[in-house]
């Protein structure tokens, strides 16, 4: 039972995290209807500029851990976010209204190109990151087996709840989301009734890679070590579980995050931990043939 | 108020388009007639930037639209209800017709959905229902209904009678007479419904092949011999 917990709540985190990259997918598919295969590249560039300011607060001293986290989150979602923006705008807005095909392949190039552009930058060997919040609160005890629940696990658990209430209120009630979700139904009919649609487009990356931001400064702090090559394999079970979930929904993403960090975490835990890819990804492959909508993904419904 | 001159509109390599002119004065409903693929609806578009007029030149209010982008042409005062109607169909009617404000200030919201919702009382019972589930009919309501929310100084309405029963259709025609009269509303029509569209209007314009054939006053038209035999004899009366 003890064990079962502790995996419980390993996996719930890893879930969080994937949860928080999926929406970047889920929403940009949503609006321009195009998967972005360089999103998980998003969220390795926000892993290093966390790491990179978390270096450069060090330099100046700022070492209370509640202030220097608060900058650091700040400063890597702008950058991210001013990452994501220019990936549109090169990459995927000059190939709007060409076949589907192109802006895909357009992706993948910017994914290989962003690895190795990281890579070049920073050197292809790990960074790592000294524990910044530790500590940890003994949940329950059994049989000789403790289990914890640390600081950071429930700072990234409460964080990603705030903000994903806080995005689904923007998408839900605000006008920048109906604006967003019209968009996304018809962009030609959003166009006609005085929505500026390419700078919507722009504002859902920047969301995005916003998120993807938060992921990554969470990430380096959980696991302590980026590299350059980190993106790809959360990039894709971020995909998974937005395709879990039902791709173009919200709370589907955060869904598909949740049942993939649990799936994970749980294969890790009883079966072997050498297999969790494909586990994840045989997920993914069992979603595609029996249910392409996804968990919560509606098949359109529409009257002519 | 609208100066259309000389207008070619191309799809890829089909010329839909070939040199129309078309003006439109304040306060006017104006209908354009004409069968199927004579380039109607891409006029309307046009108008709204979207395909964009290869050749010729688009005045709205003494300004220069034919090159801006299409969400800027629609703040300086035209609203498009499209062909097919274009609902938003996974919003709530209420959405929809919030989303038709986009353009106007927040302030004379209340207002101006009052006065759609005065227009048609149906969407004021389907307020909450996502407008995917309507009927026809009540999406054509509810797509004049966003196309007024923005205040626009031009209607442009593609077909809002295609498709409806002759009942539906006798009351969309009531309500654009009625902000016309009303409100003064200028109006820009285009009907393959004839008969119901010049008798509406002020003047008429007849378009095939992409350009236009004949204009006159809307009584002019309806007694004209070529127009008669052409969209009016055989079924267009109903």
């Amino acid at each position: 039972m003890a064990y079962f917990v502790q995996q419980l709540i390993n996996g719930v985190t890893l879930g969080m995290i994937y949860g928080l990259i999926a929406i970047g997918y889920t929403m940009v598919y949503g609006i321009i209807g195009m998967i972005n295969f360089a999103h998980g590249e998003i969220y390795m560039i926000g892993a290093f500029i966390s790491i990179i300011s978390f270096l450069f607060l060090g330099w100046f001293g700022v070492t209370w851990i509640p202030l220097a986290l608060m900058i650091v989150l700040i400063v890597t979602m702008m950058f991210t976010a001013f990452y994501g923006w220019s990936l549109e705008r090169t990459a995927y807005r000059p190939l709007r209204g060409a076949p589907r095909l192109a802006p895909l392949i357009s992706a993948i190039g910017m994914s290989i190109f962003l690895q190795n552009y990281v890579q070049l930058l920073q050197g292809a060997r790990n960074k790592p990151l000294p524990p910044k919040i530790t500590g940890s609160i003994e949940i329950m005890e059994q049989a000789g087996f403790t289990v914890q629940l640390s600081y950071l696990q429930i700072l990234i658990i409460v964080l990603t709840l705030i903000l994903m209430v806080a995005f689904s209120t923007i998408i839900g009630k605000t006008a920048l989301g109906r604006a967003q979700r019209a968009c996304e139904q018809d962009r030609g009919m959003a166009a006609l009734i005085g929505i500026n649609v390419d700078r919507t487009i722009s504002i859902t990356f920047i969301m995005g890679a916003s998120l993807a931001a938060v992921a990554g400064v969470m990430v380096t702090l959980y696991w302590g070590v980026v590299d350059f090559f980190i993106g790809f394999l959360a990039g894709l079970k971020a995909f998974t579980a937005a395709v879990l979930g039902g791709i173009g929904s919200l709370p589907g993403a955060m869904l598909g995050g949740l049942l993939i960090g649990l799936i994970e975490a749980f294969w890790s835990g009883y079966f072997s931990i050498e297999y969790k890819d494909v586990a994840v990804f045989g997920i993914l492959v069992l979603v595609l043939i029996f249910r392409p909508t996804g968990l919560l993904g509606q098949p359109e419904i529409e009257k002519v | 108020m609208l100066s259309i001159s000389g207008v070619h509109t191309f799809y890829g390599s089909i010329q839909a388009l070939r040199g129309v002119d078309v003006e439109i004065n304040e306060g006017e409903i104006v209908s354009l007639i004409g069968a199927n693929g004579a380039g109607k609806s891409t006029l309307l578009m046009t108008v709204c930037g979207n395909p964009r007029a290869a050749k010729g030149s688009i005045k709205f209010d003494g300004r220069d639209i034919t090159n801006m982008p299409t969400h800027e042409i629609i703040h300086n005062g035209i609203a498009q209800s499209p062909e097919g109607r274009r609902i938003f169909p996974r919003m709530t009617v209420m959405e929809n017709l919030q989303m038709g404000a986009t353009t106007s200030s927040p302030e004379h919201f209340d207002e101006d959905i009052d006065k759609v919702l005065e227009l048609f009382p149906i969407l004021k019972e389907r307020a909450s229902q996502r407008a995917g589930t309507l009927s026809g009919g009540e999406q054509q309501m509810l797509a004049i209904g966003r196309a007024l929310m923005s205040r626009p100084k031009l209607l442009l309405l593609d077909e809002p009678s295609l498709g409806l029963a002759p009942m539906i259709v006798k009351q969309i025609f009531e309500v654009i007479r009625d902000i016309n009269r009303l409100q003064n509303m200028t109006v820009f029509l285009v009907e393959q419904n004839a008969f119901h569209a010049l008798r509406l209007a002020h003047r008429g314009y007849v378009m095939a092949n992409g350009q236009i054939l004949m204009t006159g006053t809307g009584q002019e038209l309806l007694a004209d011999e070529k127009v008669r035999a052409a969209y009016l004899e055989g079924g267009g009366t109903a």
